[in-house]
């Protein structure tokens, strides 16, 4: 039987078809478009990000499925697409003068971030536990070669290596733990798997069991957990920083989309063993990354641990579950975006070609060389810390109020003192920029401007101060996305 | 005098603000231009507080000038602020000490002169905002917030330690804020199940019968934060570092607003929304504040440095504070609530006028001073008014609180109140010394030969708080009568909340009706 589609089942995955033959455009255009200039494949993927995020509002408030289910598009598929545009968009508007500057101008590099961002929008937009293997395949490919983008840096080669070898190896966990659950329950379509799991006979195979932790362990591995930790820190120092600051946001964000579509929507009569295990990984995560953050010099692995740490506070949000608790994943997803890509793009305008600025020296008395920007950097760090009016704040208070409302009181605790460790090295930037004098070399090296990165910046410190200020909207909207999950 | 509506708590937090703004135009290199835009602004904040005084009904308890708008629906928070008799004098110190300290520290900030201001301004925004916010996240905001600017004043402007103390400072506060945090959420979250209401009001806070080992946990959470902030022994040593360091200005304000922050907390929070815990918690506290008062007066007879014996003795001072609420009668709160106002005014002028002479020598040892009378008479007799003022002199303002205090505490721990009266005497010891030491006797050190007496601009700074000293030495009459009744209302709350835990029979219908706070009236 051939099976048929129709335009609706396109129109379901507008913005994914967008992003994706938009990559390969880009693709083409590099090869046969206006020579050398990397600026005008920026433009393109820009208004192409746009343009999908026009899409992704067209479809908000629907639910849609196409073809025969695999794909879906719901509230809580397109938050997080329009979180990953987002994330993407300041990526590029991140790496165009990085890209000039280093001479990795290739028309790759866009289109390889296109092509991520579309396996990361697969992600958060199926069913199917194998299309988000794909997914993720095609988010993990792109990301490994964008890591080694530059070729002629020892610590960008390392960094693609070791990206990809721990990768895939945690995919092959992931790729295990499906066909275990497949086996067990005879589907890979999370629903006819909730199903399955219903028939007490199929909910006490070991097969369900061992798959399940093999599929934990695989994002565990994606999303940074410790203990699978290890690989972060050395490719987050050791990619193109632009890179680094997608990483940290992006794939993180999108495996917890998927993440959140397996327990919830496949294996949510498991809750109370899942949950439990995740308890355990929220508190080391949180603990150990905020440790490891501590004795850092370098500013890339301290925000690398910090990371870690971070994924440890959505993780509570995931562990208290509910519409609360799921909407809190999302919002703290979208507010980390900000944050995180702001702090990123000052060490990008900061660095040179023949300057990288990437440790806490660096930035000595820089809060009066560049007082604009050390203001900005300033407002990040806060952010980061989760102090009052700024979006870090907003969703931790979000985390942790729903964590309280479902009794976990000793999670918040943990959690809330964990943030008192993380303002002692994120305040560690702040001393340096603005009580440390500043030395005469980093007095004449003005950062060179730009405007998109500080068009960046700037959109990075008002959604800092939108969210964390007039949360409102978007709470209610990240709630709303989680209602319509399937299972709930 | 009715002020339909018109948002007067507001305009009081955020006039600062359009002085920062202003000051951001303000030209980088125009250190003079940066002063007076300032202090204009810190001026006309006080001018715009200074009528609260007379528009505030004493009659009438509760919460006044209320303005409530939502803010952020989906949590339930929102912009509520409100005045009692409690807060009101501690926002017309707020506006009054910042304004003084502007004109204090005219001279003395050596670099980047427009972000000092700035730094300043920022603060006082903050600390109104505590004083009023009767939201709890509105209050937390206010809170946390508050911290950053004092953390640059310290750390930027502050003397050779000044990183280890700045960072000493947000560590202490934010550590212990962080549990009240996870206090307030809990407290939200029994809200919401005893009510069905989404709602971080105190006044419903007030409402709530909590029950009983979580209201243990939950006013050991508030009592921590606030404990630090007080500071109360032993909890306190981060204050010496904070003050020895910081600038003049962040001294005084440190001194004279930030501390009450503490001690307002346990008035309007940690108490009335716990009051069983209260009870329990009372010898343990009244315990720490006695240690405290002798401890913080032991320490201080030792001190080589003025400004190190002046932050102890806060140390001390705070620890009557603490006293006079324990007591929990309507002596002891008064005095405690007016002994707030008189430590910001006394110990805030004492941090000034040490300012003062480190700004001529640049040391503040006790050792290097000798003689200055004759060199200095005005600044010596200024002096001397505002020692006698913190010593508790009769007929300064610092005997009527430590007096009402005493009284207060003897009715009810009269072994504390003896303890603590001897305190008294302690530190007409160690302030009399200092001052002997430092002004009398003959001119040993030859740099003190021409020191420069004060200048109309330093008298300036110093007249206000020497009127207020004898004012409310004299007559506190006006003052008394505005607290009065708000303290009133403070010990009845706490009374009949924790009759209503002693009764198992009081249903909690009847407690709301009981303690249901008067209705705040727009105004």
């Amino acid at each position: 039987m051939i099976p048929t589609f129709s335009s609706a089942d396109f129109f379901a995955i507008l913005p994914e078809l967008i992003v994706f033959i938009m990559g390969m455009v880009v693709l083409l255009f590099d090869l046969f478009g206006t020579g050398r200039s990397t600026r005008n494949l920026a433009y393109l993927t820009l208004i192409t990000l746009a343009v999908a995020a026009y899409a992704e509002v067209l479809l908000l408030g629907g639910k849609l499925s196409a073809f025969a289910g695999i794909l879906v598009s719901d509230d809580y598929s397109v938050v997080f697409e329009l979180i990953f545009l987002t994330v993407s968009a300041l990526t590029v508007l991140v790496s165009m003068r990085f890209l000039e500057d280093r001479h990795v101008g290739f028309g790759e590099y866009y289109s390889l971030l296109l092509f991520a961002t579309g396996g990361m929008m697969i992600m958060a937009s199926t069913h199917s536990l194998l299309l988000i293997f794909i997914g993720l395949e095609i988010l993990s490919i792109s990301s490994y070669i964008l890591c080694g983008m530059m070729k002629d840096d020892r610590a960008s080669a390392e960094s693609a290596l070791k990206y990809f070898l721990l990768g895939a190896f945690a995919t092959g966990f992931l790729l295990y733990g499906v066909a275990l659950l497949y086996g067990a329950t005879g589907s890979i379509d999370l629903r006819d798997i909730r199903n399955a799991l219903a028939a007490p006979a199929v909910f006490n195979n070991p097969l369900v069991w061992i798959g399940t932790a093999l599929i934990l362990v695989g994002f565990a591995f994606k999303i940074a957990l410790v203990p699978f930790h290890m690989w972060t820190p050395d490719v987050y120092q050791g990619a193109p920083t632009p890179v680094t600051a997608f990483l940290s946001a992006g794939p993180k964000a999108a495996g917890f989309a998927a993440l959140v579509r397996i327990l919830i929507e496949g294996l949510d009569i498991m809750q109370p063993e899942w949950s439990q295990v995740l308890w355990v990984l929220a508190v080391i995560s949180m603990t150990v990354g905020n440790v490891m953050a501590l004795q850092q010099d370098n500013i890339k692995r301290m925000l690398a641990y910090s990371s870690i740490a971070h994924a440890g506070y959505i993780l509570v949000a995931l562990v208290v579950g509910g519409e609360q608790g799921i909407g809190g994943v999302l919002f703290y997803s979208f507010a980390y975006a900000f944050m995180n890509t702001g702090a990123f793009a000052i060490l990008v305008l900061a660095s040179s070609r023949e300057k990288e600025r990437v440790t806490f020296r660096d930035y000595a008395g820089y809060g009066y060389v560049e007082p604009v920007l050390g203001l900005a950097m300033f407002v990040f760090m806060l952010s980061l810390a989760g102090i009052p009016l700024t979006a870090g704040f907003a969703g931790k208070f979000q985390i942790f109020k729903s964590a309280i409302d479902q009794g976990f009181i000793w999670l918040t605790i943990i959690g809330v003192l964990n943030s008192v460790v993380s303002i002692y090295y994120y305040l560690r930037m702040v001393v340096t920029m603005y009580m440390l004098p500043a030395d005469a070399e980093s007095l004449n090296t003005r950062a060179q401007g730009s405007v998109p990165l500080y068009l960046a910046i700037t959109a990075s410190a008002a959604g800092v101060l939108y969210l964390g200020v007039f949360p409102s909207a978007w709470l209610e909207l990240t709630a709303r996305s989680v209602a319509m999950l399937a299972g709930r | 005098m009715t002020l339909m509506g018109f948002p007067i708590l507001s305009l009081i937090i955020f006039a600062p603000l359009i002085g920062v703004v202003l000051l951001l135009f303000v030209d980088r290199q125009s250190a003079t231009m940066a002063k007076w835009v300032t202090l204009v602004t810190s001026g006309a904040t006080f001018l715009i507080s200074l009528p609260l005084y007379w528009w505030y009904d004493a009659a009438q308890p509760g919460f006044q000038f209320v303005e409530k708008i939502p803010w952020i629906a989906t949590w339930g928070v929102n912009y509520h602020l409100g005045l009692d008799g409690i807060s009101l004098f501690l926002v017309l110190l707020t506006t009054l000490l910042t304004f003084l300290a502007v004109l204090g520290a005219w001279t003395s900030v050596e670099k980047h002169t427009r972000e000092f201001m700035i730094t300043l301004l920022l603060l006082e925004v903050g600390m109104s905002g505590v004083f009023v916010a009767l939201d709890m996240f509105l209050f937390f905001v206010f809170w946390e917030v508050m911290l950053f600017p004092m953390y640059f004043l310290i750390g930027v402007w502050g003397s050779e330690r000044r990183l280890y103390a700045a960072i000493k400072f947000v560590v202490y506060t934010m550590s212990s804020s962080a549990l009240m945090l996870v206090a307030i959420l809990f407290m939200y979250y029994l809200n919401f199940k005893a009510t069905g209401e989404l709602s971080f009001s105190v006044e419903n806070w007030y409402r709530l019968n909590v029950g009983l080992p979580a209201q243990y946990w939950l006013f050991a959470a508030f009592a921590l934060a606030f404990a630090v902030k007080v500071p109360m022994f032993p909890f306190h040593t981060w204050l010496p570092d904070a003050h020895v360091e910081a600038p003049t200005a962040g001294s005084v304000i440190l001194a004279g607003v930030l501390l009450k922050m503490g001690t307002y907390g346990f008035i309007r929070f940690a108490m009335p929304l716990f009051p069983e815990a209260t009870a329990a918690a009372t010898p343990l506290l009244i315990t720490l504040s006695v240690i405290g008062i002798i401890y913080g007066a032991l320490v201080c007879m030792v001190q080589p440095d003025m400004k190190k014996l002046v932050a102890y003795s806060s140390v001390s001072h705070l620890g009557f504070v603490m006293l006079g609420l324990f007591a929990l009668n309507e002596q002891g709160v008064q005095g405690s609530v007016l002994q707030m106002l008189n430590h910001g005014i006394s110990t805030g002028g004492l941090f000034l006028v040490v300012g003062m002479i480190y700004e001529r020598r640049h040391t503040k040892a006790i050792a290097e001073f000798g003689g200055i009378i004759k060199v200095m008479p005005v600044y010596s007799v200024l002096f001397l008014i505002i020692v006698l003022s913190s010593i508790g002199l009769p007929s300064l303002n610092g005997f009527i609180g430590e007096y009402l205090i005493l009284v207060g505490a003897y009715r009810v721990n009269p072994a504390a109140a003896i303890i603590a009266a001897v305190a008294v005497i302690l530190a007409a010891v160690y302030l009399l010394w200092m001052y002997q030491r430092v002004f009398f006797g003959v001119i040993t050190n030859p740099k003190n030969l021409h020191l420069k007496d004060l200048p109309l601009r330093e008298v300036a700074v110093l007249a206000p708080l020497i009127l207020f000293i004898v004012w409310v030495g004299v007559y506190p009459k006006p003052f008394l009568d505005k607290i009065g009744p708000s303290v009133t209302h403070f010990i009845e709350m706490v009374d009949t909340g924790r009759m209503a835990q002693q009764d198992p029979m009081t249903e909690p219908k009847a407690l709301t009706a009981q303690r249901d706070v008067p209705p705040a009236e727009d105004r």
